[in-house]
């Protein structure tokens, strides 16, 4: 039971970052219908960026966690940003108007220029950081098991609900989010009305990758180590998560995530660490076989 | 006649070998309602399409004489300039409203320019500021007059999408109103239309223009429509213009009624020496 506990703990830390990715897919699916296979080196990216500013805060000695973290945050969500806005401008806009294919092939290929570019720069080997956030609070002990969640785990959960709450408020209720859902349902009426779709398509690239930082920064603390390849994967689950949710529903992504985060933790409790991929894909397999729409991917839902 | 708002030049718009506007020159006048009309195929949409910033004309020019902004180039201007900057809106034969908003939402998305301007970078939008939150009041303020004056007030709230025909093409044209129109273009908005919604339409669009001063640009095929509102018509046929002038003049048009009712030379002779 305890032991239960603190996988549903673990699972959840993990399905938050997975949901934050997951937005970036289904944002960009809502709005230009194609999947950003390069959205997963975006966050690989970020978290690059973030180890970077934190060996930078080190290097000048400012050791404030709440000043360093805040900083690192900005920094990787400003850096991050710009990586998202000038892949879309390079890589897919000049495609806009031409088969579905291309532009997914060209995503394709911006991942692999971003994973080999990380690569050179940045060397092979794994990048590890000092610890950032140390310590947690022991929930349940028992005899011969104890329930413990970090602080880490808890920062991680409590951003991600508040960067959902935010969202789902920016898209809804705001004049941007307006702009969005309307090019998203019909982009040349959106056009015609006088709103600026390339700009629109450019902000929402943007906010993929930023809340991809944020996923980012939170992965580099919470793992305190980051390599070139850690976006594939966390990518290709991430999509598999909006997939699941329903491409293109907002709600749906993070749902997503959260229950891919559940079901890897708790295969690898119970079942084995070594196939934990393999329960994921499955899903994405059984979820395109039975239920392609995905688990809210009604027509009435809400899309971005 | 009054002042002229629009006039196209020369236009023509070749799509490979098919010549779907041939050397076309139309003035469009301020504050009247001008009609195009013309069987099926005539390039009556393909004209919109090149007014709008759809198409790009093979050859031709299309001035604006805006009444603010002085001479604009609609044929040099791309997507989303054509509403913005010039403020030619159109609508189209197939409805292309945004289903999943409300009809409100819809009316609040065509100004969304003006509250761009007021939201400086969403910076205001986001925090609420003062400026902000007036810009919001009026647009508003702007959707409940249209709402008001098409009788669209009691479903704003309802997805726009769930409601039944006639009533999204009023909620497209008070859409397309929202955007401040110096030019409104309908394309064939009475299709679909029942006899009585479509008397609605022709009271509508008077007042539009006589009392907003909107100039419209009308495509039709209800002659009920097209013959009692028109102040000026247009007749294309296979992407040449074969006639203008008011409804009277058009109505008696031999040109005309041999494009519509596809009478050729020698049974027009032989029925005059029947006769």
């Amino acid at each position: 039971m305890a032991y239960a506990l603190q996988q549903l703990i673990n699972g959840l830390t993990l399905g938050a970052v997975y949901g934050l990715i997951a937005i970036g897919y289904t944002m960009v699916y809502g709005i230009i219908g194609m999947i950003n296979f390069a959205h997963g080196d975006i966050f690989m990216v970020s978290a690059f960026i973030a180890v970077t500013a934190f060996t930078l805060l080190a290097a000048f000695d400012i050791t404030s966690l709440p000043l360093a973290l805040t900083a690192v945050l900005i920094t990787a969500i400003f850096f991050t940003s710009a990586y998202g806005w000038a892949v879309e401008r390079m890589a897919y806009r000049p495609l806009r108007g031409s088969t579905r294919l291309a532009p997914l092939i060209s995503a394709i290929g911006m991942s692999i220029f971003l994973q080999n570019m990380v690569q050179l720069t940045q060397g092979a080997r794994v990048k590890p950081i000092p610890p950032v956030i140390e310590g947690g609070i022991e929930l349940w002990r028992t005899a011969d098991f104890t329930v413990q969640v970090s602080w880490t785990q808890i920062m991680i959960v409590l951003v991600t609900v508040v960067l959902m709450v935010a969202f789902t408020w920016l898209i809804t209720q705001t004049a941007f989010g307006r702009q969005q859902r309307a090019c998203e349902q019909d982009s040349t009426m959106t056009a015609l009305l006088g709103i600026n779709v390339d700009r629109t398509i450019s902000a929402t690239f943007m906010l993929g990758a930023a809340l991809a930082a944020v996923a980012g920064v939170m992965v580099t603390v919470y793992y305190g180590v980051v390599d070139f390849f850690i976006g594939f994967v966390a990518g290709i689950k991430a999509f598999t998560a909006a997939v699941l949710g329903g491409i293109g529903s907002l709600p749906g992504a993070m749902l997503g995530g959260l229950i891919i985060g559940l079901i890897e933790a708790f295969w690898a409790a119970y079942l084995s660490p070594e196939y934990k991929d393999v329960a994921t894909f499955a899903i994405l397999i059984l979820v395109l076989m039975f239920r392609p729409s995905g688990l809210l991917g009604r027509p009435e839902v809400e899309k971005v | 006649m009054s002042a002229t708002l629009l006039s196209v030049e020369n236009l023509t718009m070749r799509f490979g070998g098919l010549t779907a506007i041939d050397d076309l020159s139309v003035s469009v006048p301020a504050g009247k309602i001008t009609a195009i009309i013309g069987p099926n195929g005539a390039g009556k949409t393909t004209f919109f399409n090149c007014l709008t910033g759809f198409y790009k004309p093979t050859v031709g020019s299309v001035r604006l004489a805006h009444p603010k902004k002085g001479e604009m180039r609609l044929e040099t201007m791309t997507g989303h300039r054509v509403a913005r900057d010039a403020q030619v809106v159109r609508t189209f034969q197939n409805i292309r409203l945004f289903p999943k908003m409300t009809v409100l939402e819809n009316l609040i998305v065509a100004q969304h320019n003006f509250l761009q301007e007021a939201s400086r970078f969403s910076i205001a939008g986001i925090f609420r500021l003062s400026g902000y939150r007036k810009a919001e009041s009026e647009a508003l303020k702007t959707a409940a007059h249209w709402l008001e004056r098409l009788g669209l007030t009691d479903i704003a709230d309802v997805a726009a999408g769930d409601l039944p025909y006639g009533t999204q093409r009023r909620i497209e044209i008070a859409r397309a109103l929202c955007v401040d129109p110096v030019l409104l273009c309908l394309d064939e908005p009475a299709a679909g239309l029942n006899p009585r919604e479509s008397a609605e339409l022709n009271t509508l669009l008077l007042s539009l223009c006589r009392e907003e001063g909107i100039a419209i640009l009308l495509i039709e095929h209800d002659m009920s429509v097209v013959m009692n509102v028109s102040d000026h018509i247009c007749v294309l046929n296979y992407g040449r213009k074969i006639a203008e002038g008011t409804p009277e003049e058009i109505r008696n048009d031999p040109q005309v009624i041999k494009a519509y009712l596809g009478e050729d030379d020698e049974e027009t002779a032989s029925g005059e020496k029947a006769a």
